[in-house]
This record gives structure tokens, C-alpha cells and sequence, in this order.
């Protein structure tokens, strides 16, 4: 397993792509957040019960297909190369190349997503007092010594390891970069589009139960008693959506020819 | 570096081809990959199975009356005046009238405009009170009151009216949707308004004035079909109280009835009017769902007449200031999300699988003029995802429209026009984001890089205008980025004299259809340039 883990450690330090992609994921993650944040002001007499960690946090919702580009690319481009062939070759186990894979990703993803999530946090405690967000207008405090607080960004670092899982099972799965990135991007922004235009409320609140957006509920620290699902428990369903497709790419890898 | 492109020109000038033989090489490219025939087929499917199921759950319930059983879905659907230019209108007003027939005018002096409205749900008229009891007292901006000339008391009939308002001036109204401003600011007994209606066969002109000697013309307009004997006089209605808190995703919104209350004075009356005297009758009915029972009525003093009504004379728009559960057509298009994923994906396979398999180098061969290659296959790409976008468009709409209606919502009546515009403008929104990612596929060369630029472009700020970001920020990204595109659905447009919150999310776009798609055009249009110029530069 560690033979296994230096072989896709090499691959990933010695392209281009990945350094540039979790870059990327660090500012794109940190310009949308401190793009809603200064685009947003508490009016002049009114009250902002406003959840400032999830509006400091709204970055995460771009980082995503970031993280989903680099896991998607970390298997899709062994299959447009042909690497696949070698690697298989060099490393019969086939599940331990994905599962090595998986921790790589998975490891690089927290770490630069734990820039990314520091970085809006940071911005939104900076910028937000000034908005007229304060703790004596309603809006919650934004300090990671706060439980909730920790919990939303300590959860957005897992949301994104999470949606890189997701993406390397999907791309496992249809062995298609395009395919793949089209499939996990789908999954995660087509929901929330199509909750806004859904009248049904039953409908509304199962799509955002068992979706995987519901793993962006870890992002709410206040009003937790109106959210669809809890943030913990929504967290889960997004593990077990990427659990479910890092085992059926899992399987495919084993069963098929690669 | 000039050098090898000069060369090339020189090279290609003489076996420049036709650009049909062109196009069809690369139709066949396009159909001879079973891959991208079956993704197009799946983004119509997408497209119509989740628009098609999201417009079919809204199950709208009602009680129409303290007596009645609990009603659902079609037995819901309320009954809603459509005014002359087929629109969906909010009738109900206050109406103290009296004949006209044949030609004449009304002229009045109006000296206080007050008003009351009720934040605590609804307020019922009780009996033997005057009308308002118990209400806060305050107007609400397009509260109105003033003269009015209208063809019939049916609801919906044509009419031109001048009034005072709320805050915003005076203005002379007709016909629901049209509203021309004339002289600013709030009446007072201090600085009355006069106001003036002269009826001409069918052309109705307004005047309005600050002393009663200076008058100016607000408007001349023509209303068809307006009988001999119309009903003319005073007016008054009040839309319902909206307080806007402004929060993410829209907006929270606390609402309730309103009414106002005008005194006029010095009526006088010009023309034929055979009844000679007053008589009030409210227009619309809390039965209906469209008249809000905060009640109304009118009193004669002398040369003074108070006038209380409650109500608009307005087009219905949708969202929270619109009296009736209502829809719009476009809501039954929400799957074209799901669709467009797919349409993308195989619109920037289509460039960057040539250069993954290295066909490129083949084409660019046979067409060494690089820009006619590009303009090929964004020609194919747009042909294609047009068809696809149309023929999802129209079943979405003509499956989930009736489906929307089944379930009790009230879909706002629009023309053939702005329906097929609806239609056809999503197609070529859906061709357009197909076009944006063959260029960003030839900029990029790499699948996963262009689709995912592409998304982020045209799916994530539509999302995060919806979602999460508030009323101002969320109209600037749907201003400025390549979502404004979507624009193109909105099928009710924006009335400035109607309150209710215009937010994306209520699908109230901050960009006119045609703008908005011109948006998505530039920076179709930019990244075609763009991969052309690349195209030439580089290497393949």
C-alpha cells in the first residue's frame, strides 16, 4: 500500500494540474466569499438575524467544482492516456489504486479546503461588523472559538474532501473525464436549482434531505431547528453518496477491463 | 512570430473551400459518435423528466369559505379578470359612478389622500363601523385614488384613469399596464390636485393641475371598443400593505390589506349624464380572492365626496404582492438545468476528443484555415443543442403547464408572441451556452477543464443568485455574468406600478429578455474570438 501511495503521490506532484487546481480552489473559494460578503449590508434600523458563518462561507459552493475538476482529473486522465494500462499493470490491486487515490485526493483537497474555509472565515469576520452585522443587530459571532462556528468550517473542509470522493467514484465509475465532471457537477448544482422552482414542499424537503445537498447544512450555525435536515446528518448523506460511488467505481475498476 | 501565419495564409488561400463541405464533415463527425447523439437524446430527457416533475407537486389547498369542505388542486383555481391586452388583472376598487353617454368630461379637485393597512392578516369590514377600524394608520405607495372613465363594471373591461397616489405623484393609468407620470408629489389640503378626464369617442385625454387654471396633458390615449354609455366618476383602491425585509434568496416579506381614503371637491361634470347622481358599487368581491375585505364605501357632504376602497387596478404580477397562488409558464423549464449539463458536456467533447485522439491534427490538415474549422463546429454545436433546446422547451411547457393548472395554480395568461419567444429564446440560450463551451473546449483542449469553466460560468451564478445571495448582489451577477442569459424565460415582465419584490428568485430578472441574452452572446462571442485566435497561434 505505501509502494501504491508514493506511485499516485508522484503522479500528482509531478503534473501541472493538481498544484494549479488547488490554487485555483483556495482563491476561487476565498474571491466569492468576500465577494457575497461585501455585497451584502445589514439596512439602516432593521435587524440581521443573518447566519454569518454560512454567508462567509458561500465560496465553498464555487471551490466545489474545483474539487470535483481535480478528483475527476486525478482518475480520468489515467484513462485518456492510457496510464491506466501501466498503472494496473505495475499495481495489480486495483481497489488499493483507487483507495490510495482516494486518500491522496481526499488529504490535498482538506488541506487546501482548509486554506480556502480559513481565508472566508477570516474575511467575513473582518468585513461583516462593518455591514452593520453585528452581535447586537442579531447576526451570530464569527469566531472559530464559537462551537458552531467550528462546526461549519471544520465541516465546509470535510464537505470538500467529501465532493472530491464523490468525483473520483464518478469518474471510476464512467472512466470519462467530460462524462464525469458533467455527472458530479450535476449532481451537486442541479438540485439546489431545481428546489427554488419545485412547488411541493414534501418534494422540496426530500430533495434536500437525501441529495447531496443536504451536506451543505454543516454550513448553518444558527436557526438549526428549520433546517431540512441537521448538519451532522446532512454531512452523512453526502458521505454515504460518495461512499456509495467510490464503491461502485471501486467495483467497476475490479470487475471490468480497464 | 508573424512569420508562420502569413505562410499559412499564403498556403491555404488557394484551396479555401466552400464552407458547406465544411459543415458537413463535421455533422458527420458530430452523429457518427454514438456517445454524443445518446447525450444529447439524455439532456431532452433530463430536461423534460425533472422540468415536467417539478412543475407537477404543488398541490395548492383552500377553503372558500367559513362552510365550505377543504378544497385542493383545479377546485382552487380562482377566478382572475383579464384585461384588454390579454393579461392577467388585478380589478377591484371602489367605484362611485354614474353614466356617461356619448362624449363629455369630469374634472375634480382632490385635497387629502390617507390610508390604513393591517399587518395582522386579514381585516374583515365590520358592519356598522366605518371601514378601517382597527387599522394602522399609513398609505402605501401605490395607493390611489381619482377619476376614472371605464367601459363597463365587469372586471377586466377597458379604462383610463388619472389619480393621486401613495408616493408616487400623480399619474394617469389605462388598461392596467400602461402608467404615464405627471405632476410629483403628495397631495395635501395645502397643495390640492386637480385632475381632468375629457372623453372623445374613443380617445380618452388626461390633464392634470396645481391651481385648477394651469392644466397640462398627461396623455392622450385610444381605448377600442369602447361602448357609447361608459361608467365614469370617482375611484379609490388600495393595493395590499408589503414590508420588505431584505434577506437572502429574496426576500422576507410581512403583507396585509390596506385601504385609502380621498375627499374631492367641486366635482363637475361635463357631457350627457342621465342618472345624475352617485352610485357606489365595489368592483371585485373577497370571494374571488382579489378584492382584500378591508371594505370601502363613499359619503357625500355638500360639494365633497370622501371615497374609501381597497384593491388595484393593476396587472397581476407573480410572487408575493400578487393577489392569486399564480405561475408563470417558464416555472415548467427548471429541468432545462439538468438538460444543459449534458448539452455541455457533449458541446465540449465535440472539440477537445479531436485533440485527445489527435484527429485534430487531421482536420486542421484538411482545413489549414483554423477559424473555419472552429466556425464549423460552433455551427454544428448550435444546430444541434437548438433542436434539443426547442424540442425540450415545448414539452416541458405544454406537459407541465396543464400539470401546474391541475394542481390549483394559476398560470399568467401570456400572447402566442411572448410564448413562442419564451420558447425559441430558450433554444437559442441553450445553443449559445453550447457554442460558449466549443469555444472554451478550443481554448482549454481539455474536457474536464472547459466543462467545468463552462458550468461555473453559466450554472453557478444563476445558483447562487437564487440561493444564497441577497436582492442587490444577486441582480449584479445576473446582470454581468453569463447567466443573465436566462433572462430570456421571463415571460411576465417588471411593472414598476406594482409592489412585490422583484427578485431572481421569484424569476423577476434585472435584465430585459433580449438583453440578457445578448449578455450571454458578448461572452459567447469573446471566447469564440478568443479560441480562434489561440487556434491560429498555437500549435495543435
Amino acid at each position: 500500500m505505501t509502494r501504491v501511495l508514493r506511485a499516485e503521490w508522484t503522479k500528482l506532484r509531478t503534473t501541472p494540474g493538481p498544484a494549479w487546481l488547488l490554487a485555483a480552489l483556495v482563491v476561487l473559494t476565498a474571491v466569492i466569499g468576500v465577494t457575497a460578503v461585501a455585497a451584502t449590508r445589514c439596512p439602516t434600523g432593521l435587524t440581521c438575524p443573518v447566519d454569518t458563518a454560512k454567508l462567509s462561507l458561500t465560496g465553498v459552493l464555487a471551490g466545489q467544482a474545483v474539487v470535483a475538476t481535480l478528483a475527476v482529473l486525478a482518475v480520468g486522465t489515467e484513462y485518456s492516456t492510457g496510464m491506466i494500462r501501466t498503472t494496473l499493470t505495475a499495481m495489480p490491486r486495483r481497489e488499493f489504486v483507487l483507495a490510495a487515490k482516494a486518500g491522496l485526493v481526499g488529504v490535498l483537497t482538506a488541506a487546501a479546503g482548509a486554506i480556502a474555509v480559513g481565508i472566508s472565515v477570516l474575511d467575513g469576520r473582518l468585513i461583516l461588523p462593518g455591514r452593520g452585522f453585528t452581535a447586537a443587530r442579531g447576526a451570530a459571532d464569527l469566531s472559530l472559538g464559537s462551537g458552531p462556528v467550528l462546526r461549519a468550517a471544520a465541516g465546509s473542509v470535510l464537505y470538500l474532501a467529501l465532493v472530491a470522493l464523490l468525483g473520483l467514484g464518478v469518474a471510476a465509475l464512467v472512466r470519462d473525464s467530460a462524462v464525469a465532471i458533467g455527472l458530479t457537477l450535476g449532481l451537486l448544482y442541479v438540485f439546489p436549482v431545481i428546489v427554488t422552482f419545485i412547488a411541493a414542499t414534501r418534494w422540496q424537503r426530500r430533495i434536500e434531505r437525501y441529495t447531496p445537498m443536504a451536506g451543505l447544512n454543516i454550513q448553518a450555525t444558527t436557526r438549526l431547528h428549520s433546517l431540512p435536515i441537521s448538519p451532522w446528518a446532512g454531512l452523512g448523506v453526502l458521505a454515504l453518496w460518495a461512499g456509495g460511488a467510490l464503491l461502485a467505481g471501486g467495483l467497476a475498476l475490479r470487475l471490468r477491463d480497464a | 512570430m508573424t512569420a508562420p501565419v502569413t505562410d499559412r495564409a499564403a498556403v491555404s488561400t488557394p484551396e479555401r473551400a466552400s464552407f458547406g463541405p465544411l459543415l458537413r464533415a463535421e455533422w458527420t463527425k458530430f452523429r457518427s459518435v454514438r456517445g454524443w447523439v445518446i447525450g444529447m437524446i439524455v439532456g431532452v430527457f433530463l430536461a423534460i423528466l425533472v422540468g415536467v416533475f417539478a412543475a407537477g407537486n404543488a398541490s395548492i389547498g383552500c377553503n372558500l369559505g367559513p362552510n365550505s369542505p377543504q378544497l385542493s388542486g383545479k377546485a382552487c383555481l380562482p377566478y382572475v379578470p383579464i384585461g384588454p391586452g390579454g393579461e392577467a388583472v388585478t380589478d377591484s376598487f371602489y367605484f362611485v359612478r354614474q353614466p356617461l353617454a356619448g362624449n363629455g368630461s369630469i374634472t375634480v379637485r382632490v385635497t387629502s389622500l390617507t390610508g390604513k393597512y393591517s399587518v395582522g392578516g386579514v381585516v374583515r369590514a365590520i358592519p356598522g363601523q366605518s371601514p378601517g377600524a382597527g387599522m394602522t394608520p399609513g398609505l402605501v405607495p401605490w395607493a390611489k385614488a381619482g377619476i376614472i372613465i371605464k367601459a363597463s363594471t365587469r372586471q377586466g373591461s377597458a379604462y383610463a384613469a388619472m389619480m393621486v397616489t401613495g408616493a408616487h405623484g400623480v399619474r394617469m393609468q389605462w388598461n392596467y399596464t400602461h402608467d404615464t407620470a405627471g405632476l410629483a408629489g403628495a397631495v395635501t389640503t395645502g397643495a390640492p390636485r386637480w385632475l381632468r378626464l375629457i372623453r372623445s369617442g374613443s380617445t380618452i385625454s388626461g390633464y392634470d393641475s396645481a391651481d385648477g387654471r394651469h392644466w397640462t396633458l398627461v396623455g392622450t390615449v385610444q381605448l377600442s371598443g369602447l361602448p357609447s354609455t361608459v361608467q365614469a366618476g370617482l375611484f379609490a383602491a388600495s393595493p395590499q400593505y408589503l414590508k420588505i425585509i431584505p434577506f437572502f434568496g429574496g426576500g422576507n416579506i410581512r403583507s396585509g390589506p390596506s385601504l385609502a381614503t380621498a375627499v374631492f371637491a367641486d366635482t363637475s361634470l361635463h357631457g350627457n349624464w342621465p342618472a345624475a347622481k352617485w352610485t357606489g358599487t365595489p368592483i371585485g368581491n373577497a370571494k374571488n380572492g382579489s378584492y382584500p375585505d378591508a371594505g370601502g364605501g363613499f359619503r357625500q357632504a355638500g360639494s365633497q365626496l370622501t371615497v374609501s376602497g381597497s384593491g388595484d387596478i393593476a396587472p397581476v404580477v407573480p410572487g408575493p404582492g400578487s393577489s392569486v397562488p399564480s405561475s408563470v409558464i417558464e416555472q415548467s423549464l427548471a429541468g432545462l438545468f439538468a438538460g444543459l449539463i449534458a448539452i455541455i458536456v457533449v458541446a465540449a467533447l465535440f472539440v477537445t476528443s479531436e485533440y485527445r485522439r489527435g484527429l485534430i491534427r487531421v482536420t486542421f490538415a484538411a482545413t489549414p484555415d483554423r477559424g473555419r474549422v472552429l466556425a464549423a463546429k460552433a455551427t454544428i454545436a448550435a444546430l444541434v443543442a437548438f433542436a434539443a433546446g426547442l424540442v425540450a422547451a415545448i414539452v416541458c411547457v405544454a406537459v407541465g403547464v396543464p400539470r401546474q393548472r391541475n394542481e390549483g395554480l394559476y398560470i399568467l395568461p401570456v400572447s402566442a408572441l411572448t410564448e413562442a419567444r419564451v420558447l425559441v429564446g430558450t433554444a437559442v440560450m441553450v445553443a449559445l451556452a453550447a457554442v460558449f463551451a466549443v469555444a472554451v473546449g478550443a481554448i482549454f483542449r481539455r474536457s474536464a477543464a472547459a466543462v467545468t469553466a463552462v458550468i461555473v460560468a453559466v450554472v453557478l451564478p444563476f445558483l447562487l443568485a437564487v440561493t444564497v445571495l441577497p436582492n442587490a448582489a444577486a441582480n449584479w451577477v445576473l446582470r454581468l455574468t453569463p447567466a443573465a442569459g436566462f433572462a430570456i424565460e421571463q415571460s411576465v415582465p417588471h411593472y414598476s406600478q406594482v409592489s412585490t419584490v422583484y427578485s431572481a428568485a421569484g424569476g423577476q430578472y434585472p435584465l430585459s429578455p433580449l438583453t440578457g441574452l445578448g449578455v450571454l452572446c458578448a461572452y459567447t462571442a469573446a471566447a469564440l474570438m478568443l479560441a480562434a485566435w489561440l487556434l491560429r497561434r498555437r500549435d495543435a
